[in-house]
């Protein structure tokens, strides 16, 4: 059995799923406007990717591959039921700020995809590398988006006040125009840093 | 509670002021995948718009004449999920059969709406409100009706952004997003019409 490593540190940075592939924006967006919140997405999605992953590669031998995508979706559908429920019975307040986003990373494409053109063709070890690590590629991102709209939308991090009390928020960041502009700030700075890497 | 208001705010709601893409932010992949230029964003609006209206109504009775009265509400996710899958696929199948114009018109829309993110959340949303079947009517319209025009009015800003001179980092998706920042910067202006 072969072990992919190297497919693990690609989906982490290179070909990560929101800056190269730009997959999985939904929830992104919504999430990011507060730091507790994105850690709770974060680890809902590695959940997720990583189970789905699991899952499908043990069964890819018996699926008739017409009927292969319905199967994917209740596979990924089962384990989103999960998330819902322990995040709700864990913190409740967490759940009730994700809403309506956490159920829907159900259609999240980000898990289809690696679910079709990944686990569908690689052993189980391999694909739950790869889960995961489009799971933390993802979660990684999401974090730091998050720190700076927090940080500058309402002056905290993680609800603790980092400017002190005469710091006026920015409160555009934690709108959702906001979220579309720093994103866009946030792909162009990667760019950014991969043209110069080319030019060396 | 939207619930308690009348038809017509339940449509200014989800067309303006909630925004299905610029506020919620949901049907991105889609947005930023089939809005390079006028003509194919308007297939993708009529297309959710069809597609929303009947899946979302499909969805509303399997919520609330089957898996409510059986207590089978955990059910909701991976039920929602097929039948608007099983949905889009037998749509396709009829309209190709019965009205091949539209059936190209649609063209490759149709099956690309499955995975389209805004569809189930107009099923989930129209549940976690309780809305009754005629509100979760309108309201199924207006949602869609609101994605189409936010992505035929990108697409127009789109297709001038294009041909303008641009720094070279800030080609591509970073201006795709300030841009559809700024188009939710006006829509936030929206939220002064009323308070729910």
């Amino acid at each position: 059995m072969k072990i992919d490593f190297k497919n693990f540190v690609n989906a982490l940075w290179k070909e990560n799923a929101i800056f190269y592939l730009m997959l999985g924006l939904c929830p992104f967006l919504a999430v990011s406007s507060s730091v507790r919140d994105s850690i709770g997405m974060g680890i809902a999605v590695i959940f997720v990717l990583a189970g789905s992953n699991v899952t499908i590669s043990l069964i890819r031998k018996f699926v008739p591959s017409h009927v292969r995508i319905p199967a994917f979706i209740v596979v990924i559908a089962t384990f989103v039921t999960i998330v819902d429920y322990s995040l709700a019975a864990l913190s409740p307040q967490i759940h009730r700020n994700l809403g309506v986003y956490l159920p829907l990373v159900v259609v999240n494409c980000i898990i289809l995809g690696r679910a079709e053109a990944y686990a569908s063709k690689n052993n189980v070890i391999s694909s739950l590398l790869d889960g995961l690590g489009v799971g933390i590629g993802f979660a990684l991102v999401i974090f730091v988006v998050s720190i700076v709209r927090e940080l500058f939308g309402n002056g905290t991090i993680l609800g603790h006040q980092i400017f002190g009390a005469n710091f006026t928020p920015f409160l555009i960041m934690i709108m959702p125009p906001g979220a579309f502009i720093v994103i866009g700030f946030f792909i162009a700075l990667k760019q950014g840093i991969e043209r110069r890497g080319k030019k060396c | 509670m939207l619930n308690q208001a009348n038809l017509g705010l339940i449509f200014l709601s989800a067309f303006l002021v909630n925004n299905i893409l610029l506020i919620k932010f949901l049907g991105l992949c889609s947005f930023f995948g089939l809005s390079k230029d006028i003509k194919s964003s308007i297939g993708m609006g009529l297309a959710v718009i069809f597609a929303t209206v009947m899946a979302c109504c499909l969805s509303w009775a399997v919520y609330n004449l089957l898996l409510l009265p059986l207590h089978l509400e955990y059910l909701r996710t991976a039920t929602f999920i097929l039948t608007i899958a099983s949905f889009v696929q037998f749509e396709e199948i009829i309209i190709r059969k019965k009205l091949p114009v539209l059936y190209k018109a649609f063209g490759i829309y149709l099956p690309l709406i499955t995975t389209n993110c805004a569809i189930l959340a107009c099923a989930f949303l129209g549940v976690d409100y309780k809305l009754s079947f005629i509100q979760n009517l309108v309201f199924s319209i207006a949602l869609p009706a609101g994605y189409a025009l936010a992505i035929i009015l990108f697409a127009s800003i789109r297709e001038k952004i294009d041909v303008a001179p641009l720094p070279e980092v800030f080609k591509g998706a970073p201006i795709s997003f300030i841009t559809a920042g700024l188009m939710s910067l006006a829509f936030l202006g929206f939220k002064g019409l009323f308070k729910l």
